[in-house]
């Protein structure tokens, strides 16, 4: 102990030595973190807690861990209890022994955070279980050595787990680690990125998991509220809560539209829905009955009232157009407890405003306070004339305000708790000020637009894929570029259906019996092929009254139309460059004739249908180009582009299946086909494990089955029936004799057509 | 002859008058007018004529209009019989003769072919010939003919023939204002005022509804089921669900929209 302490208890210099440390850091924080100890901990707390402390002192990590721990310990001890304290040493003789000791640190600096959130010591078990399971499957090992890189991702995640833990229950903790080590586990940078929070998909798959009313997920319920109840009806536009710690932002509207949290929790009874529509009954009342004030002249402290005010005001008359609406209010509304603030010590103005917003809801509010009930007794005596206004209202606010005004209201210390009242919006739209001034932030202030790069050819879409592992999507996974086939010869595409003439004579024979269609009944028919019940009565009753009977009394049936859409998707993966077994040309070659002799045949049914191809370059750059359009007819530009057909690339096809699909299920057929024409397994060069691709594919398929599009697979790949089965079921072909593709292909649609 | 007293309306019937409707029908009976009305279902269309043929003391025929319905059904036609045919006169006949008030419900869901057949009443000729039968009857001083049609139902099959609509007087009728809706509702169920204003504010709400997912709002008929139901002892909340919004939609979120409405209303 230092000379300089003028006097220490003996038997704080017990616990000093207890300690057994040196490190002078320690020494000057000392006196706080054991007189908060002392104040939490059991006689056999503080011992184990002075144990522990020195254990940690002696890892050999410097000071930081054992500050950490000292200061962190009794507050964690007190959300937990003190029992947890084995399982947090085993985590940390866990990471000691492993190359994750520089992660002890940031866990210890966390840990009361993340107890805080957790509020019991079995749920703090499962956090540390999680973060076992993390550092075991991220810490590295490269060709050989042994476990030597420590995990990227663990320092981040601790920093992370406090806020993590504010939105997401413990099981979608572990399905957010969970799905950052699987797909980084072998990037030690993006997985950084990934548990800093940094990345979009950690983000995302955030937002997946957070617990809560998604604002998308009842929107068009609020829309709905807000035009049935409110007669009102304005742009929702949700802002986000995950990311902004400091600022919290509360509802507001403006020009643009009704601000609103992206996700409500429920609060007790209170669904998030209710708290939704709560938010926006208050943002109705305000642009219903608030009239803007002038607010150069009064202080921050009177505006502050004029607003509690004015929102009880607008309150009480949405509260008479529904009177439900008091239940919901109250049950948002804190309750704070008359004497909670004192206001010796302390600024109690935010406390009393809200006891009186409170009271002024609340007819069983309960409160004792002269001044306070006089208020709530004038309110009402004004609201009882009609609506008041916001003027009368704020001069009732500022009489208030002068004749409760304390010194103590001007200290820094403010009395924040049960003052909040979320559901209420910021009220900037209640002021207007005349002259700028320094202290009131420019809501309305233009931002400066950064200068964009330049946006070339179409933007990409964002398709999510699926992770069949996990059972989820990656969402916003692979990036689809769109654009124009590159165009070549469409003379090459005329020579090669004249070399398939014969072929073509044959198909057209087929084509023309090709008619499914829907029936139309013919009435009035002498000849038909059945009577028509009505009309025949009614010609016996002509003869038998002596009249000329009508002779046309059956009916007969036509059919009519035939609706399909069709939609063509080439794989054009490098693969296709190879010589088909058996014959001198490359498969797509082949395939170009095949498509070729398929698009005439379908252009003389007349069904439309559009031709695409693909293939991909990792998931950022998988690449759709348009051959043929719905719109175009199969003309020179067309097969132009076919002819210029080229192969590269690998085959995401999952994908492009599901771009194709939009296309395909904005068409208004009955029957939507997917012609799927391809030589290999899905696979992509940065996916190493085979099967994911092919079942993105298969869940790709089973999405368009939903959305009524009918797949079916053409495969040239010889060794197909091991995977082709499990993406398309049934609906798939395997060509074997590839030099018959041009016969076959058209053959196969008829067949599927009829 | 058939029976012209079968036909009269006994009793009378409550209607509230919106605005001077009463009057101008009148007006348009005594000079034998044609007569249109026009709008939403369940705001009291067929109640006014019924209480109109009450008032004038005439005899009411209505026949609710459908898409079988043919020119032969309105008519009249030829039975079959053992020992050869008879003649059956069809409602409009029947009141073209014993000079009743026609009302023709619905007439957009009948037929266009069959709507034809009303032209010569509805002109100076006032007549009707039955080609079948040979016979051309002059309509007795007393008949007029009423249409009744939604135009909310409109779509582009369904919509009267400009030739056809061309030979009315129209009445355009809306569901009535809240308070006087609020006053209909009570004095038709003896619901006390208070509670017959909250149904009509949950009518609003749904009414506010129509175009976003909703095709008609609550109409003032379904709101009186709801008072009577509310009258009958059930809880106004479940009467309200029961009545109000499970007949009218099926989208769980305009369902959920609703209820929540019931709910802040009835609390």
């Amino acid at each position: 102990m230092s000379p300089t302490t003028e006097y220490q208890h003996p038997l704080m210099a017990a616990y000093w030595k207890q300690l057994d440390t040196r490190f002078p850091q320690v020494e000057e924080v000392f006196e706080d973190v054991m007189a908060e100890a002392l104040a939490v901990l059991t006689r056999e707390g503080i011992d184990a807690y002075l144990e522990a402390a020195r254990v940690i002192g002696k890892l050999g990590r410097g000071v930081e861990p054992m500050l950490a721990f000292m200061e962190e310990w009794p507050s964690t001890a007190k959300a937990v209890g003190e029992s947890a304290l084995p399982s947090v040493m085993a985590l940390i003789q866990r990471l000691q022994k492993s190359p994750n000791g520089k992660a002890i640190t940031p866990f210890l600096q966390t840990l009361a955070p993340v107890a805080r959130r957790l509020q019991s010591q079995e749920l703090l078990q499962h956090y540390l279980d999680i973060t076992l399971d993390l550092k075991a499957r991220t810490t590295g090992s490269i060709h050989g050595h042994h476990t030597t890189f420590p995990s990227p991702g663990l320092p981040e995640f601790f920093a992370q787990a406090p806020a993590l833990l504010g939105q997401l229950t413990l099981s979608g903790l572990r399905n957010w680690v969970e799905y950052g080590i699987r797909n980084y586990r072998s990037h030690p940078e993006r997985q950084k990125d990934y548990f800093s929070l940094q990345s979009a998909d950690a983000r995302a798959v955030l937002q997946r998991e957070r617990h809560g009313t998604l604002l998308v997920d009842v929107e068009r319920k609020l829309d709905l509220y807000l035009r049935g109840l409110w007669q009102d009806s304005d742009q929702l536009v949700p802002y986000s809560t995950a990311f902004d710690e400091i600022r919290k932002p509360v509802p507001y509207y403006d020009k643009l539209g009704i601000r609103l949290p992206d996700v409500y929790d429920d609060a007790g009874d209170i669904s998030g829905l209710d708290r939704y529509r709560a938010a926006l009954a208050h943002i109705v009342g305000h642009r219903r009955w608030s009239e803007a004030q002038i607010a150069d002249n009064w202080s921050p402290f009177q505006r502050m009232a004029v607003e509690f005010f004015e929102d009880c005001r607008i309150e009480t008359l949405l509260i008479r157009e529904y009177p439900g609406l008091r239940r919901l209010f109250l049950a948002l509304h804190p309750k704070p407890v008359e004497n909670a603030c004192d206001p010796e010590t302390t600024s109690c103005l935010r406390h009393r405003m809200a006891m009186l917003s409170r009271a002024l809801l609340d007819p069983d509010h309960g409160y004792a306070d002269a001044d306070l009930n006089d208020t709530v007794a004038r309110f009402h005596a004004a609201m009882s004339e009609g609506a008041s206004s916001t003027r009368e209202i704020a001069a009732l606010a500022l009489s208030y305000v002068a004749k409760t005004r304390r010194q103590s209201d001007q200290f820094a210390r403010v009395h924040f708790d049960d003052t909040v009242v979320d559901y209420r919006d910021d009220n900037r739209q209640l002021w207007k000020f005349i002259e700028a001034g320094d202290e009131e932030e420019a809501f309305d202030a233009q931002r400066k637009i950064e200068p964009g790069e330049e946006i070339r050819g179409l933007p990409p879409r964002h398709y999510p894929e699926w992770d069949y592992s996990s059972q989820t999507y990656r969402p916003d996974w692979a990036s689809v570029y769109e654009a124009l086939h590159p165009s070549g010869n469409a003379a090459d595409i005329d020579r090669l259906l004249a070399k398939h003439g014969a072929l073509a004579k044959r198909l057209k024979k087929m084509l023309d019996l090709l008619k499914p269609q829907d029936k139309v009944r013919i009435r009035y028919q002498e000849e038909g092929s059945e009577l028509d019940l009505d009309v025949a009565i009614r010609s016996l009753i002509d003869f038998k009254g002596g009249a000329t009977p009508d002779p046309r009394i059956n009916m007969s049936h036509r059919t009519d139309g035939r609706d399909i859409a069709v939609m063509l998707l080439l794989d054009l993966s490098e693969s296709l460059n190879d010589k088909a077994a058996g014959s001198d040309q490359t498969i797509l070659e082949l395939s170009q004739e095949a498509v070729s002799l398929l698009a005439w045949a379908i252009e003389k049914l007349g069904d439309p249908f559009a031709i695409a191809g693909f293939h991909s370059n990792t998931r950022h750059d998988v690449r759709y180009l348009h051959i043929k359009g719905y719109g175009e007819h199969f003309d020179d530009d067309v097969k132009a582009r076919l002819a210029a057909m080229e192969a590269g690339y690998s085959t995401r096809m999952g994908a492009a299946m599901r771009h194709a699909a939009h296309y395909l299920a904005a068409r208004p057929a009955d029957k939507k086909l997917m012609l799927v024409l391809t030589d290999g397994r899905p696979s992509d060069v940065d996916t190493h494990d085979e099967r994911l691709l092919v079942e993105d594919a298969r869940q790709a398929a089973k999405e368009l089955d939903q959305q009524g599009i009918f797949t079916y697979c053409i495969s040239l790949d010889p060794k197909a029936d091991e995977y082709v089965g499990d993406i398309f079921g049934r609906q798939f072909t395997v060509i074997d004799h590839i030099e018959r593709l041009p016969e076959r292909l058209p053959q196969l649609f008829m067949a599927l057509t009829k | 002859m058939t029976n012209k007293d079968q036909y009269k309306v006994e009793q009378e019937p409550f209607y509230q008058q919106q605005k001077n409707e009463v009057a101008l029908y009148e007006a348009a009976y005594r000079n034998r007018l044609p007569v249109m009305v026009k709008g939403p279902t369940g705001c009291g269309k067929s109640r006014f004529v019924e209480y109109m043929a009450w008032k004038l003391g005439k005899p009411l025929i209505t026949v609710a209009c459908n898409e079988d319905m043919t020119a032969s059904d309105l008519v009249g036609r030829y039975l079959l019989e053992a020992n050869g045919t008879r003649w059956l006169d069809g409602p409009l006949t029947t009141a073209a003769r014993i000079g009743a008030i026609c009302y023709l419900d619905e007439i957009v869901e009948a037929r266009q072919d069959t709507t034809v057949v009303i032209h010569p009443l509805t002109d100076h000729r006032r007549t009707l010939p039955l080609d079948k039968k040979g016979e051309l009857i002059h309509a007795h001083p007393d008949f007029q003919l009423v249409i009744s049609y939604n135009p909310g139902y409109q779509t582009l099959m369904k919509d009267l023939k400009q030739s056809t609509k061309q030979r009315f007087t129209a009445f355009d009728f809306d569901y009535p204002d809240a308070a006087l809706e609020a006053q209909i509702v009570a004095k038709e169920t003896g619901m006390d005022a208070a509670v017959a204003a909250k149904l009509v504010k949950i009518g609003g709400v749904a009414r506010s509804l129509k175009g976003h997912g909703l095709d008609e709002g609550i109409s003032t008929r379904l709101l009186v089921y709801a008072a009577t139901l509310i009258k009958d002892g059930v809880a106004p909340t479940d009467a309200c669900r029961m009545a109000l919004v499970r007949p009218i939609t099926d989208d769980a979120d305009i369902r959920e929209t609703l209820d929540h409405a019931i709910d802040a209303t009835f609390a």
